[in-house]
């Protein structure tokens, strides 16, 4: 015990030195959960084998941390020698003991009042770089924080929250750099990824996600229709190391339901982007919804994954869209591989050779309402996807729903709602979900594992042949990896709408997740003595 | 600029209010409160009582505040177009005539004796359990509305799913579902509550039961189907009035 107790409390004085070489080789320290999604290729997958098919039955609670706000507790924790750092909302932050759940410090920001949201002032995550953790604020602001005490080093303005502008994304960090994104696709900002100097907080570089003029792109737009673009960037992307490159979606162009003042593609809205991490410079880009109207995001965790795709061996990213179709390119150069639809869609009778789609007449918002599928959430969501080398499996948290979609008008007035339209489900059909498990070579499905409704957890995968998700009755469950099979379940009595991750402590490996305003840690009580 | 339409330009002020206000609607709340206002992922807005907002003081505040803890949000705009916007939802509660010439005190007694409404409805601490809890009905519903669900009563289940789907706990939307056990046993009631893995039935004894969904041979939901029978050809027309006059004056627990 007094052994146990020396290490944990060596493990605490460590606890600070998260260096980016660490990061980089995430892969070779499971015990640790470093990033947003694990790594930095966003395979939300961990080489954990603690937990398996054979003892996931016997999984159960360890400990509970309960946040005081009633908005949804979308974070994902970081893990780190000891100790978890987690976002909470609004815009706080904490750091918990790992034997307990118990808060070592917690960080509180006061949110203005009137700080724009679309859905809930809410946070995904923080980072963590050497002894610091990086939290963006709901008034768009970046901060740093003492590691150790959650005192505030640095606090720097990244856009004006009075616009529309908002962070509700984990920052991911890198090298010396923090790189964040923004949020406000339905308040006509102008969108933008940024990276930050780490120690001094002074902004390097940023990329406006829509181009101003003189810029590629900017002749997609009308006139000045390009200053309320949208394109937000609200969810973690992924990076390749070796090619020094950043994958980050953008969202949907604004305003989000009338395309008619903004005729053209609207680049970069719905579109993968390949940034030079050093100078945020576009490598590549690739739209999925040309001049969308539909709200379909393309705001999801770039999968990057290495394989040998039609005999050639290849540095891949693959994305499930909320648009209803699976995609893989070449990451070196933006060429779109492979592209398939993996969920209901009525929008598009496919895509070109190109990835381009070939839109169907009449499924664009109208005055009376336009049924189409996927609905304004799409037929996946930012709760982030999984890649499993074990299984090479990408597994999908994917959405039924249906919306019919309304179009107004709406005249841009700084920090106030510009949608130009609505949408409600429709009558008598109830909405449904499930965990897809696809080939990301083929975009084949493998197996589908039903849900009540369409999910907002995301889904992590394991070594243990395991993959777990959350549903927003409230159940959290582990499935066969290879089969989808059900293997284990909680009530936890709240929604799940964050994405699980895996840790070890003591030896013993953990799944964490939130549902509700708690973060449950899980672990396998001891088999029953024979 | 907002659309100024003709017959509005000789309309009179309230009206004005109004329509300016449905253009806002149009714009910040029906997103998620449907375009007329019957709700979607927000709540539904065409009932006469806000329980958030029991007074235009109150509803204000909420649109330039928005709810705490909810996903409500609060809106940036002028003091005017709050003023529109407040006078346009409040005509959303004020859509359905609130007046019924029936007899309230005779639709009370037909209520729980000819109609035996009471076995499957509760007002108050009196009554079943199975249909909908009626005691503020009145706040909640028109006479339209009631009179609709008392002659064809499958109209009035709610036919889209989309608003609580946010939520744990199942609306009242009373799903009659039937099961058949792994021995055999065959069930037939009202969902309570259902998830991925489980579901909760009362049946028409008012028992509860739990089951997982890996026990059950067969689960079937009778979608778009009302355990409650028409009252057509049941009540009288003037009955019918008098059980309406009734339910109006229900507001709810004291």
């Amino acid at each position: 015990m007094r052994t146990f107790l020396l290490l944990y409390a060596l493990g605490c004085t460590l606890s600070a030195q998260v260096s980016y070489d660490r990061i980089a080789a995430a892969a070779s320290e499971p015990g640790n959960w470093l990033t947003y999604s694990g790594g930095y290729a966003g395979n939300r997958y961990s080489a954990l084998k603690g937990i398996d098919r054979g003892n996931v039955a016997r999984l159960r609670p360890a400990w509970i941390y309960q946040t005081n706000d009633l908005n949804n507790f979308e974070a994902t924790p970081i893990v780190a020698d000891g100790v978890m750092y987690v976002s909470e909302p609004p815009s706080n932050a904490a750091a918990l003991d790992l034997r307990t759940g118990r808060p070592i410090w917690i960080f509180r920001r006061s949110v203005p009042s009137d700080a724009g949201v679309c859905c809930g002032q809410v946070n995904r995550g923080v980072a963590v770089l050497g002894d610091r953790v990086f939290l963006g604020t709901l008034d768009s602001h970046l901060v740093a924080l003492d590691a150790k005490t959650g005192h505030l080093l640095w606090d720097r303005t990244v856009a004006d929250y009075k616009s529309g502008y908002s962070i509700t994304v984990a920052p991911l960090a890198l090298k010396d750099k923090v790189i964040v994104g923004i949020s406000g696709g339905e308040y006509g900002i102008r969108g933008f990824v940024d990276a930050y100097d780490a120690k001094s907080g002074e902004r390097l570089w940023r990329f406006w996600t829509v181009p101003g003029p003189g810029e590629p792109g900017h002749e997609t737009w009308d006139g000045d229709s390009w200053q309320t673009g949208s394109a937000a960037t609200w969810v973690t992307g992924s990076y390749d190391a070796a090619l020094n490159l950043l994958y980050w979606g953008t969202g949907n162009p604004g305003p989000n339901y009338n395309g008619e003042g903004r005729s053209g593609d609207n680049l970069y809205s719905t579109s993968l982007l390949a940034l030079d991490a050093s100078s945020g410079k576009l490598k590549w880009h690739f739209q999925f919804t040309p001049h969308d109207t539909h709200d379909w995001d393309a705001n999801h965790v770039p999968v990057l994954l290495d394989a040998v795709f039609q005999g050639k061996s290849r540095k891949l990213v693959a994305v499930a869209n909320r648009n209803g179709f699976f995609y893989l390119f070449d990451r070196q150069t933006g060429e779109c591989l492979l592209g398939r639809q993996y969920a209901k869609q009525t929008w598009a009778k496919g895509l070109d050779d190109l990835g381009r789609p070939i839109v169907m007449p009449a499924t664009e918002p109208a005055p009376e309402g336009t049924l189409v599928y996927p609905g304004v959430h799409g037929a996946t969501n930012w709760n982030s996807p999984s890649y499993s080398p074990d299984t090479r499996l990408m597994y999908v948290a994917a959405r039924e729903e249906g919306t019919v979609f309304y179009r107004a008008t709406a005249e841009y007035r700084a920090g106030s709602y510009f949608s130009a339209g609505g949408m409600r489900g429709i009558p008598g059909v109830e909405p449904s979900g499930s965990v897809k498990a696809l080939d990301p070579l083929t975009g084949e499905q493998r197996w589908e594992f039903p849900l009540h409704s369409p999910p907002w957890a995301g889904v992590l995968s394991t070594a243990g042949g395991l993959v777990f998700s959350g549903a927003n009755e409230g159940n959290l469950f582990a499935l066969d990896a290879a089969t989808g099979k059900p293997l284990w379940d909680f009530q936890a009595g709240a929604p799940v709408y964050a994405s699980p991750i895996a840790y070890e402590f003591e030896g013993r490996q953990y799944i964490a997740v939130t549902a509700g305003r708690s973060l449950m840690a899980f672990a396998t009580a001891d088999a029953p003595a024979k | 600029m907002w659309k100024i339409t003709g017959w509005l330009l000789i309309g009179t002020s309230a009206l004005w209010a109004a329509d300016s206000g449905e253009s806002l609607f149009r714009i910040h709340c029906a997103p998620c409160h449907g375009l007329d206002g019957a709700g979607g992922r927000g709540p539904s807005l065409t009932v006469r009582k806000l329980p958030r907002a029991p007074d235009d003081a109150a509803l204000s505040g909420v649109i330039s505040l928005g709810i705490p803890g909810t996903q409500m949000p609060g809106t940036r705009m002028t003091a005017d177009e709050n003023r529109q916007l407040v006078a346009y939802i409040r005509s959303l509660g004020r859509s359905q005539p609130a007046q019924s010439h029936g007899d309230r005190s005779n639709g009370e007694r037909l209520f729980w004796s000819k109609g035996n409404c009471g076995r499957c409805h509760t007002i108050g601490p009196r009554g079943g359990r199975v249909g909908p809890d009626l005691t503020g009905i009145g706040t909640m519903r028109g006479p339209e509305h009631l009179r609709e669900s008392l002659l064809d009563p499958e109209a009035g289940i709610p036919d889209t799913f989309t608003s609580y789907r946010r939520v744990i706990f199942m609306p009242d939307n009373f799903l009659q579902v039937r099961v058949v056990t792994r021995d055999g046993s065959r069930i037939t009631g009202v969902r309570v509550n259902e998830d991925t893995f489980t579901i909760q039935i009362r049946d028409y004894s008012d028992r509860i039961y739990s089951f997982r969904k890996d026990d059950l041979r067969e689960l079937l939901k009778d979608w778009g189907k009302s355990p409650m029978p028409s009252y057509l050809g049941v009540l009288s027309d003037s009955e019918i009035e008098d059980v309406i006059a009734y339910l109006m004056t229900l507001q709810g627990a004291p």
